[in-house]
């Protein structure tokens, strides 16, 4: 059902390549300012789930909308009304950190005021004020995907989708990412995330395992280890990851 | 016997203005017959270090050896007695899965047959495609055709960069159930790993960061090594339970671990004068009990300590 404080809305959401069936009927909700897990081993689905989501692959069968519009008709709407960032692709490496956030920014058709405004505003919150004028490809890993993120919603939007936003990303930072990931969701931004560190599952609100195409659970990690008695989230990727019958990506 | 050698090595990239040093001094030392893990976050350091002691790239400073050779004189001995899997999937996309195999055998002057035994286990699960195509397999088979390929010579000593990045919990635990049936084979291995988890796989491990190794050691050695008192916190607000450990005089440093919330306790203080804070606070049930360090509390206490100094 879809109320007003439904951020995503999927109803038996399909995709078939062919004869092959990537997404197989998934229906979930995920709540305005909610932190979602999306896991699921390689090859079980998520990526595609995901691009259906973002607006940029149409659904076979099924329905979906995100921040209120449709994923079949509207998705120039969603992309505008959501970030995305992901370890593989997330800011241009020979742009400056400033040039970036005014690509990105201007994209998404921000005003000269706005932009201004609060590209100040988060230069300071990262740190970021001497090395506003360095090339991204000069800064530490971490550092990028830090700021990556804050470009992915620099645009105030009301999802935003992070791809593996951690992957061989230090500890220290990492969990640095995840207090930036509360502030956002504690401002209201929905997030809805994907993961192969099982300690960040634990972070999220509510947790759905994919395999195979579908969603074989979704609950608070807390119920999850409960109903497969056992006492990490690990244990449980790993019961329900080892009865996939197809291989990885 | 020693199997590998690194000797003070030093890499730096880029010019005057925009240097990054890759390495910035890292000795080590592995046994013939041993599994040893590099462990740290992208841009520690780790495939600049692979490629030197393959002799892909040279040095800036320092020596290094394999099986005795010289990684800058003797790189031509050194490439027929090494295996190395790359981080990025580099065989042949078009060509099929015997293909690419045949073709390694080959450049080795050797055949598939003549070294079937070693990578059987792990060929065996792709045999079946052999007429596929490298380009059309799955992460996990690729893995397996990259892992034989570089196997095929029977190498003394095998690098693999990167194995398990960006593979799911099921896929890296297969991944190091084939290592280690490799080693009994009498293979030197050294795996290079962001995951902090598949250090306890190893026999011993160098954590690296910033292009510097932080501790060479077994994993118990490691952990056993951890000084300060370790606490996991839980109560139903973790946001506001890590805000009260992090404001707390007796707390060295406390950050989110999965369900609880690691607390390294400072000197003068224990578990009881922690609990005794907490319960003040009124929060609801706080369930506080002492654990050991696990390798990633140590990274990050190593980390942390590293800049301080």
């Amino acid at each position: 059902m879809i109320t007003d404080n439904t951020a995503i809305y999927a109803e038996s959401l399909t995709k078939r390549f062919g004869d092959f069936t990537a997404v197989d009927a998934i229906s979930f909700d995920v709540k305005k300012g909610e932190i979602f897990g999306f896991l699921g081993a390689n090859g079980a689905g998520k990526t595609t789930a995901m691009r259906m989501l973002c607006g940029l692959s149409i659904p076979t069968s099924g329905k979906a909308s995100v921040a209120g519009f449709d994923v079949y008709k509207q998705t120039e709407q969603i992309k505008r009304n959501i970030g995305y960032m992901s370890q593989k692709f997330s800011l241009y490496e020979d742009l400056t950190v400033r040039e970036n956030i005014r690509f990105y920014a201007g994209i998404y058709g921000k005003s000269d005021a706005f932009i201004k405004e609060k590209t100040a505003f988060l230069l300071r919150e990262l740190h970021l004020e001497a090395e506003e004028n360095k090339l991204v490809r000069s800064l530490p890993l971490g550092w990028k995907q830090k700021l990556a993120f804050s470009v992915a919603i620099f645009h105030e939007p009301e999802i935003v989708f992070l791809d593996e936003p951690t992957g061989g990303v230090d500890p220290v930072t990492r969990r640095e990412f995840w207090n930036m990931i509360y502030k956002a969701a504690e401002s209201g931004i929905t997030i809805f995330v994907t993961t192969h560190y099982m300690d960040e599952a634990e972070y999220c609100n509510r947790v759905s395992i994919m395999v195979d195409g579908r969603i074989d659970a979704l609950d608070t990690p807390g119920q999850l280890k409960k109903t497969f008695n056992v006492s990490s989230m690990d244990e449980v990727f790993l019961k329900l990851a080892r009865q996939a019958k197809r291989s990885g990506d | 016997m020693v199997s590998v050698i690194a000797n003070n090595l030093t890499k730096q990239y880029g010019k005057k203005k925009d240097i990054v040093y890759a390495l910035k001094g890292v000795s080590f030392e592995v046994e013939k017959g041993e599994l040893f893990g590099i462990i740290g976050p992208d841009g520690a350091g780790k495939t600049s270090l692979f490629r030197i002691l393959t002799t892909l790239l040279l040095p800036d400073g320092g020596t290094a050896s394999v099986d005795g050779l010289d990684v800058v004189k003797d790189f031509k001995a050194i490439r027929q007695r090494v295996g190395y899997m790359p981080g990025r999937f580099s065989l042949y996309q078009d060509l099929t899965i015997e293909e690419n195999l045949e073709f390694f055998a080959t450049i080795f002057n050797t055949t598939i047959q003549e070294n079937y035994d070693l990578i059987k286990d792990i060929y065996s699960q792709i045999e079946p495609f052999k007429d596929r195509r490298a380009g059309k397999l799955s992460g996990g088979m690729k893995q397996k055709l990259a892992l034989s390929c570089a196997l095929i010579h029977k190498p003394s000593v095998l690098f693999l960069d990167e194995p398990t990045t960006g593979v799911d919990a099921v896929s890296r635990k297969e991944f190091w159930e084939m290592l280690r049936s490799l080693k009994k084979q009498g293979i030197t291995i050294l795996v290079s790993t962001p995951y902090m988890d598949e250090a306890s796989l190893c026999d011993r491990v160098a954590l690296i960061q910033n292009g510097g190794i932080l501790s060479v050691d077994t994993p118990e050695g490691v952990i056993s090594s951890y000084k300060h008192p370790l606490l996991a916190v839980n109560d139903g607000n973790m946001l506001q339970l890590l805000n009260l450990l992090q404001q707390y005089e007796g707390v060295l440093d406390a950050y989110p671990f999965g369900e609880y919330h690691h607390v390294v306790v400072k000197e003068g203080y224990s578990e009881s004068s922690i609990t005794a804070y907490l319960q003040q606070q009124q929060l609801g049930q706080v369930e506080v009990h002492a654990i050991r360090a696990d390798i990633e509390d140590c990274f990050i206490a190593l980390m942390k300590g590293e800049g301080r100094s």
